[in-house]
C-alpha cells in the first residue's frame, strides 16, 4: 500500500471514529448532570478557540493579516445586531478589499 | 417535531459558507495533486474524513516528504476535538446503529457550531441539514481542485478564509449570556492564543476545549 493510502485509510478510521463514538455508542441516553456542566461551556471555549485559531493561526506562529480587518467587521456588524449571514458576507468582503488594497 | 424543516434551516445557517467550503475543497484538491496524492486518494480522504484543516495538514506534511506517521498524527491531533463534540452532541441521537454513526459523520465544526440550541444542547437536524449542504460542497469541490479546476482562484482573495472565524464569532456571541460562559470564552481563546506558536496545530483548541473541565468546579 502506498503512504498516500495509508495516510487516507488511517485518518479516515480515526475521524469516522471520533465522529462517530458519541452518537454510536450514547446515542439518545442522557448524560449525568456533572457532564452536562462540562459541555455546557464546551460551546464558548471551544468557539473561542476556533476564532482565535481562524483569525491569527499560522503554522506554529500567529499571523496577523488582512482576516483581522473581516474579523474586526463582523465584530461590529454582531454587534449592531446583523443577520448571521450578513456577518459572514461583511467579514469576507471587506478581507477581500482589505487585501486588494494593501 | 418534523424532520424536514429543521433540516432546511440547518443548511440554511451555513448556507453562506457553501461558496467558501467548495472554494477550500478546491484548493485542498489541488494541494493534494500537488503532495503527490493523485486524485481518487484525496476525493475519497475528503468523503470519509470530511474536515478541511486535518485534510490540508495530511497533504501538506506529505509535500514536504513528511512521514506516513507524521501526516497521521498531524490530521488525528487536528481532529481529536470531534471526541469531544461527538460525546457532547450524542444525547441528541437516536434512530438504528447505522443511523446514528451515519449522522455522526456529518459533524463539523461548522455544523455543530450552528446548531447550538441552549446550555449545551443542540439540535441534531440543523446539525444533520447543515452537513448535509456542506459535505456535497467540500467533496465536489476537492474533485474540481483535482482535476485541475484552478479556475476559481485562490478562496483567501476573496477573503473567504475570514468567512469561518466570523461565524464562530457570531454563534459565540449568543452563548455568552452567564458570567460562566463569558470566562469560558475568554480562557478558551487566551488558551489558543497562548499555545498556537508552542505547540503542533490542533492542539490549542483541544486544550482550549479542556477550560469547559472548569464546569466540574462550584459555581
Amino acid at each position: 500500500m502506498s503512504a498516500t493510502w495509508a495516510v487516507v485509510l488511517l485518518v479516515g478510521v480515526f475521524t469516522v471514529a471520533f465522529k462517530g463514538a458519541g452518537p454510536l455508542l450514547l446515542g439518545g441516553r442522557a448524560l449525568p448532570a456533572r457532564v452536562l456542566r462540562i459541555f455546557e461551556l464546551l460551546a464558548p471555549s471551544l468557539l473561542a478557540a476556533l476564532v482565535v485559531t481562524q483569525a491569527v493561526g499560522g503554522t506554529r506562529c500567529l499571523v496577523f493579516d488582512e482576516r483581522l480587518v473581516g474579523v474586526g467587521v463582523a465584530a461590529v456588524s454582531i454587534r449592531l445586531r446583523t443577520p448571521l449571514i450578513g456577518v459572514m458576507i461583511l467579514a469576507a468582503v471587506s478581507t477581500a478589499l482589505a487585501r486588494w488594497a494593501l | 417535531m418534523k424532520e424536514r424543516p429543521r433540516h432546511r434551516e440547518g443548511a440554511k445557517r451555513v448556507s453562506p459558507l457553501a461558496p467558501a467550503s467548495v472554494s477550500f475543497g478546491v484548493a485542498y484538491g489541488v494541494l493534494a495533486v500537488t503532495a503527490g496524492m493523485g486524485v481518487v486518494a484525496p476525493i475519497v480522504m475528503s468523503a470519509t474524513t470530511f474536515a478541511g484543516a486535518a485534510q490540508f495538514a495530511a497533504a501538506s506534511v506529505l509535500r514536504d516528504g513528511g512521514s506516513v506517521l507524521a501526516a497521521v498524527g498531524a490530521a488525528v491531533l487536528l481532529n481529536a476535538r470531534y471526541l469531544a463534540i461527538s460525546v457532547s452532541v450524542a444525547p441528541a441521537f437516536g434512530g438504528s446503529h447505522l443511523r446514528r454513526l451515519l449522522e455522526g459523520q456529518l459533524i463539523v465544526d461548522e455544523s455543530w457550531a450552528v446548531a447550538q440550541i441552549d446550555r449545551g444542547r443542540i439540535d441534531r437536524r440543523l446539525l444533520v441539514g447543515a452537513g448535509l449542504l456542506l459535505f456535497p460542497c467540500w467533496v465536489g469541490g476537492t474533485v474540481l481542485g483535482v482535476f485541475g479546476g484552478d479556475a476559481l482562484g485562490d478562496p483567501r482573495r476573496l477573503g473567504l478564509d475570514a468567512a469561518f472565524p466570523a461565524l464562530f464569532l457570531g454563534l459565540l456571541a449568543t452563548l455568552l449570556v452567564s458570567r460562566r460562559a463569558l470566562v469560558a470564552a475568554l480562557l478558551g481563546g487566551l488558551t489558543a492564543l497562548v499555545l498556537i506558536p508552542l505547540t503542533p496545530a490542533g492542539v490549542p483548541v483541544i486544550a482550549a476545549s479542556a477550560v469547559s473541565l472548569l464546569g466540574l468546579a462550584r459555581r
